[in-house]
């Protein structure tokens, strides 16, 4: 395993210069996600129409892997139904977690994030965006806006 | 021949020699030799502590304190064996004095609920210091949430140091209790516990000192710092994992209930009445850690055979590199700098997270801690997420300082 399939161009990038990034006001859900093991810590916004997400944009402090993954996350989601982004979330977490990962194609940029599976350490930094993303569409959906931890 | 600038260890010390005492000093990360700098988290264990452990598992083991079997015998003297070599160590009184525990975390928790619990009423405090690990703070806030007492918190300055006044000031008439570390775990800073011992003593106020970063580095005389409580960890000190160690003044522990209950620490039971055993035991319920205990008495016995002075001339030697050659890179900042220190450098770099530096570092062979060290009020105080530290012992190497450097300036050129 190489260090550069770890921090591959696009993750460099996304970590540089990350999309969506700032506030989002008015939104429909704002929540925090916290890796208490390593400090990362986001906020999420999202604004809803309908049942997709019209619009999402974060904030935070983490590190290379963390920071690139909510910006290709945020990129990745827009648009797309609650359903959807569920989904692909699911796909993400088998991308970072399993040996059998789904084909890269169906994953577009994301699919940069392939290299993490060999740091097993790092799989929460590239998660913690996924997983403030489900808790803030169910916070959209009743209002609540909960934090969440990864641990 | 042209004289080498650099030694790598100074006169007295042979670095290399020590080196071949801890066997997993030789391993190979990724095609490269180990470096590791992660002491401050867990050390690692010389032949003597391995060999210990594994001829008590081999041809000692019984429970202890209970058969009139041999096995049971034997392992008995040898737990015990171990006890009396931290006496020594750390110069307590007696045999009674010394808690075997599973390391400091449970040390600090025995004593917030068997010495404090009791003790402390409503209005009371506890004072700490700002750069406690989370094992210094949290006991003590469940302390007062039990007891309706006040955790009242001694700042630090800007370099990470603490200072006698400012801690003292703090001092008042309802101040039960002082608990600080001797070394600071995520910055290094060595407290001046002797002094605030004795302005705590001259208020009648009872002092703990969590050493678990000290242990390893100078030597600790309980009787000359005189405090009322030490907590040390065995496996940063070169021993094994699941065993350390609360000294306790014997007044104080003889004083103190019983803080879990059940075999071991009965003299007799019945159903109305039980009557605790004596001290060490009345605070070890349950079958203990034995083999960690045995371990643990080879570590001191393998510190007490080291020249501890050149140990320690060395490993300032290596603070002194590190602190030189981490200065040097652009952009890299030193978190603590307080004018005594341990041998432990924490630091950050722009444009590179000490998460991402941690893992490009271990593909050069090079472990580092990176995270909040469990002191999360140092790193707010700091304003910073999380830091990188290198933590050294006896047994690292100028030239491990100087491939740290390197890579941390390859992390720089991937972040460029």
């Amino acid at each position: 395993m190489e260090l550069n399939d770890l921090y591959r161009d696009v993750i460099l990038d996304h970590n540089r210069r990350p999309r969506n990034f700032g506030g989002l006001e008015p939104s429909d859900a704002s929540v925090e996600g916290f890796n208490p093991m390593c400090g990362d810590r986001l906020t999420l916004r999202l604004r809803m129409a309908g049942d997709a997400i019209s619009d999402i944009r974060f904030e935070g402090q983490g590190c290379a892997i963390s920071t690139a993954s909510a910006s290709l996350m945020t990129e990745a989601v827009k648009g797309k139904t609650r359903e959807a982004a569920l989904e692909l979330f699911a796909r993400v977490h088998q991308l970072l977690t399993e040996d059998a990962a789904p084909p890269a194609d169906e994953l577009g940029k994301l699919a940069a994030l392939s290299g993490v599976r060999e740091y097993p350490a790092r799989v929460k930094c590239a998660s913690l965006c996924w997983h403030t993303l489900a808790a803030a569409l169910q916070a959209a959906n009743s209002g609540d806006l909960p934090a969440v931890s990864t641990e | 021949m042209k004289n080498i600038a650099l030694i790598d260890e100074p006169v007295g010390f042979d670095v290399h020699a020590v080196r071949r005492e801890f066997p997993v000093l030789a391993r190979m990360i990724r095609g490269v030799p180990l470096a590791y700098l992660d002491n401050g988290a867990s050390a690692q264990r010389p032949n003597a502590v391995i060999e210990a452990v594994n001829d008590y598992e081999r041809h000692h083991h019984a429970n202890i304190h209970r058969g009139v079997h041999t096995l049971s015998q034997e392992a008995t003297a040898l737990y015990e064996a171990a006890r009396d070599r931290v006496v020594r160590f750390i110069n307590a009184r007696s045999r009674h004095e010394i808690i075997f525990v599973r390391g400091t975390t449970e040390a600090i928790n025995l004593v917030a609920q068997s010495y404090a619990r009791p003790t402390l009423k409503a209005g009371d405090e506890i004072l700490i210091t700002h750069l406690e690990h989370h094992a210094n703070i949290v006991p003590w806030q469940i302390v007062c949430e039990q007891t309706g007492a006040t955790l009242v918190v001694a700042p630090i300055d800007s370099h990470g140091a603490v200072h006698v006044d400012e801690v003292v000031s703090l001092m008042s008439p309802r101040t039960r209790l002082l608990a600080c570390a001797h070394v600071s775990n995520a910055l290094g800073t060595v407290l001046p516990v002797r002094r605030l011992i004795a302005a705590a003593k001259a208020r009648g106020i009872v002092t703990l000192v969590d050493g678990a970063q000290a242990v390893a580095h100078m030597n600790v005389d309980v009787r000359d710092l005189d405090c009322d409580f030490y907590a040390f960890s065995g496996h940063k000190m070169f021993g094994p994992t699941g065993v350390g160690v609360l000294y306790g003044r014997e007044q104080l522990l003889e004083r103190m209930p019983p803080w879990q209950g059940g075999g071991e620490m009965i003299l007799s039971v019945s159903f109305t009445k039980t009557t605790y055993n004596s001290l060490p035991n009345k605070f070890e319920a349950g079958t203990p850690n034995i083999s960690g205990g045995v371990g643990l008495g080879a570590a001191v016995d393998f510190l007490n055979g080291l020249d501890r002075e050149s140990a320690h001339a060395h490993e300032s030697a290596l603070l002194e590199h590190a602190t030189e050659a981490l200065s040097a890179i652009p952009g890299l900042r030193i978190v603590g700098t307080a004018g005594d220190k341990a041998s432990l450098v924490s630091f950050v770099v722009e444009d590179v997270h000490p998460h991402d530096l941690g893992t490009i570092l271990d593909e050069d062979g090079i472990a580092i801690r990176t995270g909040h060290h469990c002191a999360m009020p140092v790193m707010e105080f700091f304003k910073l997420p999380a830091t990188a530290r290198a933590s050294f012992a006896f047994y690292n190497t100028l030239e491990e300082i100087d491939r740290l450097a390197a890579g941390i300036e390859r992390a720089r050129k991937i972040f460029a």
